[in-house]
């Protein structure tokens, strides 16, 4: 999916005062691009992917997906939020089929539940309760609750913000063969220099709150890609000092 | 609460070891105690079915010494067993208590306390007119109950739901609500043709209070996340209220069906003393009437049975529904 952000402006109103968290935000994604958004804590990163999922509208400027304009949520962008936030009282399974359920296609489309669980490596566990689920695996759920609707365009929040250091590089790794083997647009939010240059092929560098986009990188490296390649390691030099953290 | 888990601690570490289960035969030996006690002992005040007592107390003291002799052959049924052996000991020394207190020495002032053999006498006597109350207090407490549950249940996911409904009825569920159910009595009985229909409608009123309250936070309380997952996978509203918030809501609507039961209790019972004549809050306030006190006694445990089973059925259920749910309060 093409998307268009073309001077979005968000602000929210805190103790009656306006808090201004975009502005003038520009950004152009190409379809099947895998871009990043990598800024400071608290900068308004997450307002942007809200705003691209329709959850929110903003209070200036346009989104478009595909050229129509983005104002209400839509099954063909899923957001995959910070917090696994699973249902509780649902089982694995009937969490993945969540998406397909409230469209009323589950009976007609039901077989992809099992093919999402499949591709997540979570064969097995289709009725087990979130309680009984690691981080990691919730996490795997979550995004297996995005797929199954067979999105054009992934919007990540941090998908692996809270995992342990181990479960995060083996996702990263499966999180590039997904978006190889389906060709859909990934737009990923993290304030992790490293994973954005493992994973994107565009790193967009936004200021300290309000947002604005102070630089893009551009990561023409071959997947899979390695830590300590030279070039990577020069590109993380350079992100550093633009948020500012060189030393 | 730390009771019940250390005593089911012990239970399980007895429930270990094999061999004979020696609370059984302890606590067989206390109610066959309680037999002789019951069939020797002279009654000082005059009473009936003292031998029928004694038999009891022999059969079951029997049994118990039997069951913990034979307790390795019993299989699962003698695990469970032992974990009531101290109960059954201490209630077989009850029984002696009290039946040296009334019957045999008359210590404690007759018409007001009963003896055991007075009430299993109330029992073996008065069992239709006792059955037929509790089958009255059944059919009323659980039309009013299912109704009050219902529309309490309905409200709340409205007032939850609907700003609009929020402004209209959230000022009459503050006024209204706090005020006890029966203070509604003199009203009712009043304005409803039928002193039946009242009663179902104060026991209804009573449980859709709490019902409602607990329903209303709980869609109120539901984590604003779980409604925008939903809604970025194509969720409608009705899918919003149905499969998300409802859901959501549960434990905290099964707190509120807690609730509305123990209140509807009490509204039962001064319904039935004040207006209805019939079922076990009558037969209380017939049996006080006449002096007949282990009538009264009689009819007050079988009521605190029921109310025991109502509400562990209503935690059976629970547990049924919230399954998902880990390391919830135990009935
Ligand atoms: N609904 C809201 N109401 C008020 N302030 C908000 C709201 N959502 C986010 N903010 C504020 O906007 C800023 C950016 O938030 P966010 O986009 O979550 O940051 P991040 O870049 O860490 O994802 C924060 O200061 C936050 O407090
Ligand atoms: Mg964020």
């Amino acid at each position: 999916m093409a998307v268009d952000v073309r001077h979005a402006s968000q602000a929210f109103l805190l103790e009656g005062q306006p808090l201004p968290v975009l502005d003038n935000v520009s950004l152009n994604v190409k379809p099947g691009e895998f871009v990043a958004l990598l800024g400071p804590s608290g900068c308004g990163k997450s307002t942007l992917l809200r705003l691209l999922a329709g959850l929110d509208a903003p209070t200036g400027g346009t989104l478009t997906g595909d050229g129509a304009p983005i104002d209400a949520p839509d099954p063909s962008r899923v957001l995959v939020f910070q917090d696994p936030t699973l249902y509780p009282w649902r089982t694995v399974k009937a969490n993945v089929a969540l998406g397909l359920e409230a469209r009323g296609i589950l009976k007609r489309e039901g077989h992809r539940v099992q093919q999402a669980i499949d591709l997540v490596g979570l064969t097995g566990f289709e009725t087990a309760y979130p309680h009984q689920l690691s981080g990691g695996m919730s996490q795997r759920v979550a995004l297996a609750r995005a797929l199954v609707n067979d999105p054009r365009l992934l919007l990540l929040d941090e998908p692996l913000g809270k995992l342990d250091s181990l479960t995060r590089l083996s996702m990263q790794a499966e999180l590039v063969r997904l978006w190889q083997r389906s060709g859909l647009t990934a737009i990923l939010v993290t304030h992790d220099v490293e994973e954005a240059l493992i994973l994107a092929q565009r790193v967009i560098i936004f200021s300290p709150r309000p947002a604005r986009i102070t630089a893009e990188l551009i990561v023409d490296r071959p997947y899979p890609r390695h830590r300590d390649d030279p070039e990577l390691v020069a590109l993380r030099r350079e992100a550093l000092g633009l948020l500012g953290l060189a030393d | 609460m730390s009771g019940a888990v250390i005593a089911g601690g012990l239970g399980d570490a007895a429930s270990t070891r094999p061999g004979p289960w020696f609370g059984g035969v302890v606590a067989g030996l206390a109610w066959l105690a309680a037999a002789a006690i019951t069939s020797l002992a002279p009654d000082e005040i005059e009473v009936g079915r003292t031998q029928e007592l004694a038999a009891f107390a022999l059969l079951l003291g029997a049994s118990l010494v039997v069951a913990g002799l034979a307790a390795p052959l019993l299989g699962q049924l003698g695990q469970r067993l032992r974990t009531l052996g101290p109960w059954l000991t201490v209630l077989g020394l009850a029984l002696i208590g009290w039946e040296l207190l009334t019957a045999k020495l008359a210590i404690l002032p007759l018409p007001f306390f009963a003896s055991p053999q007075g009430l299993l006498e109330v029992y073996l006597e008065d069992w239709p007119r006792l059955g037929e109350s509790v089958l009255r207090s059944l059919w009323l407490l659980l039309t009013g109950y299912a109704i009050g549950a219902a529309a309490g249940f309905v409200a709340g996911v409205a007032l939850g739901w609907s700003k609009a409904i929020g402004y209209w009825v959230h000022p009459v569920l503050r006024l209204v609500g706090p005020l006890p159910a029966t203070a509604w009595l003199p009203i009712a009985f009043f304005a409803f043709p039928s002193s039946g229909s009242a009663s179902t409608f104060l026991v209804a009123l009573a449980t859709w209070f709490p019902v409602t309250v607990l329903t209303w936070s709980g869609v109120a309380g539901v984590n604003r996340a779980y409604y925008d997952i939903a809604r970025t996978l194509g969720a409608s509203q009705t899918f919003l209220v149905l499969k998300v918030a409802i859901p959501a809501a549960l434990p905290q609507v099964f707190v509120g069906l807690f609730m509305g039961l123990g209140a509807s209790f009490s509204v039962l019972v001064v319904a039935e003393m004040l207006g209805v004549k019939a079922g076990l809050g009558w037969y209380l306030q017939w049996a006080q009437g006449w002096a007949a006190y282990g009538n009264m006694y009689a009819a007050l445990l079988v009521m605190a049975l029921m109310c025991s089973t109502l509400v562990t059925l209503l935690f059976k259920g629970r547990d049924r529904v919230l399954a998902w749910q880990k390391g919830t309060v135990r009935w």
